[in-house]
């Protein structure tokens, strides 16, 4: 794509940026791999298509911790990564004039999870794309995918492909994917009994081996220290309890609430495959019902529960 | 704790009283003699905005039967709109209740002022009636191993 290269090295010298995050092909096929680019020479290697899942939002958050920053950083961003940098700044994280949003139109991130599960123990060696299949190959075979077979779960029902906000887009907006409802999943989990719904919820969380990599993956986790890792007080225990798998799960939900972009990180990188999305999509729908708020669309409204209304509805208060 | 539902069972409830509004309520009905179960542990915190979800969740899922959070009425909040953040905390936590099948009766917010002792008793009186209703908390016994 070298439209995005010319684009990018214009960028890097217009606004005289420090660092530029961007994706450049992985050592894996089909993995795009997150890049820093340091003079707009590098930019060379920079590419965006389907195979870059990763929310490189994370990375502003991450340099914070280690100086005090005053470089100014470019970032590409999909639809969702750039909520989660409007979300970023709107939660003070840092300051708008030091980041450049550069938005490209993303058309849904394949899953490499289902992928794997469509091949079992077959590696494959190359793919490309080719309209809305995927030709993967390997040795001694060659498969055609559909591409909406391989999407990440919240691709198909994505509503902003594209940046709400941002400094420069490079090429034409994609058109929302949204082959299905979004809230479908919900509707239909819904309609179980609760003991079901508790069973459902025990038997994923009880999976989980508290490796915290939904945590470290997710944009919007950025506390210096997580209430997990405190031992004065110890909110939960180190053993293998599932009541302290549940008050994790649950918890980490509550803290996102009215901020997750749902972008699918966590979900990507969990190394069992827990429905993570789940309770985090039933929280942002009762976010929007209740306090009409959707995370990351302007820089101005502030988060859902960092703000309140006199008038809140309170049919649940006795 | 006793686990026959219908005989003696006493619910343990813990109560997050703010110290300027339910606190004192509740101290006002104690010192007006007003009789209430002995069923809740009320543990003072300065607003009901300082009570993090996580203190609920984890009360409920490590054996507590219930947890009622009090606070001022709205308008009311020494720190001007601390229990406004809570009412809306408290709608989502109600909802995560609803969807991992927990009973969110056993979570329940009021609006205590400080001068209504009476009401304060009643509260106690009327959440302990409806915990004991529920029963002991079965999600407890099944998580905490």
């Amino acid at each position: 794509m070298s439209e995005l290269t010319e684009k990018i090295k214009k960028i890097f010298t217009d606004e005289k940026l420090d660092i530029l995050i961007g994706y450049e092909k992985g050592s894996l096929p089909l993995r795009g791999t997150p890049c820093f680019i340091e003079s707009a020479e590098d930019a060379d290697k920079l590419i965006f298509d389907s195979t870059c899942h990763n929310n490189l939002a994370k990375y502003l958050t991450d340099q914070k911790k280690t100086e005090v920053d005053a470089r100014k950083i470019g970032i590409v961003v999909k639809g969702c990564d750039a909520r989660a940098v409007v979300q970023l700044v709107v939660e003070k994280q840092f300051e708008r004039e030091n980041i450049v949003i550069i938005g490209v139109p993303c058309k849904g991130v394949i899953d490499p999870s289902k992928l794997r599960a469509k091949l079992r123990d077959k590696e494959i060696s190359d793919f490309r794309f080719d309209g809305n299949k995927i030709i993967v190959s390997g040795e001694n075979f060659q498969e055609t995918f559909d591409k909406n077979e391989l999407l990440s779960d919240g691709c198909l029902s994505c509503k902003y492909p594209n940046a709400p906000q941002y400094d420069y887009f490079i090429g034409d907006p994609a058109e929302p994917i949204a082959s299905k409802d979004e809230y479908a999943d919900i509707d239909e989990f819904e309609k179980k009994p609760p003991d079901e719904r508790w069973e459902y919820f025990e038997k994923e969380y009880g999976k989980c081996i508290r490796c915290y990599a939904c945590r470290n993956a997710c944009p919007m986790c950025y506390c210096e220290q997580c209430f997990v890792d405190c031992s004065m007080p110890q909110w939960i225990g180190k053993g293998g309890n599932l009541s302290d798998k549940m008050i994790f799960h649950i918890v980490r939900a509550m803290h996102l609430a009215g901020r997750c972009v749902d972008c699918g990180a966590c979900a990507a990188a969990c190394p069992l495959n827990i429905d993570v999305r789940l309770l985090g999509k039933r929280i942002e729908r009762e976010v929007a019902e209740r306090f009409d708020f959707t995370a990351g669309m302007d820089f101005e409204t502030p988060p859902a529960l960092a703000t309140f209304r006199e008038d809140d509805k309170q049919e649940f208060i006795m | 704790m006793a686990t026959d539902k219908n005989n003696d069972f006493t619910p343990n409830i813990i109560g997050f009283l703010c110290n300027w509004c339910t606190y004192t309520g509740a101290d006002l009905a104690g010192t007006s003699r007003l009789q209430y179960p002995p069923s809740i542990l009320p543990i003072r915190v300065m607003c009901s905005s300082r009570v993090d979800p996580l203190f609920l969740i984890s009360s409920i899922l490590r054996g507590a039967d219930a947890v009622l959070v009090g606070g001022c009425h709205p308008g009311d909040c020494h720190y001007q709109k601390g229990n406004y953040y809570t009412r809306r905390r408290f709608a989502l936590l109600k909802k995560v209740f609803d969807t991992f099948g927990l009973e969110s009766d056993r979570i329940r917010l009021s609006w205590i002022s400080a001068s209504e002792g009476p009401r304060f008793a009643q509260v106690v009186t009327e959440y302990t009636g409806k915990i004991k209703e529920l029963g002991p908390n079965k999600y407890a016994e099944e998580v905490f191993l």
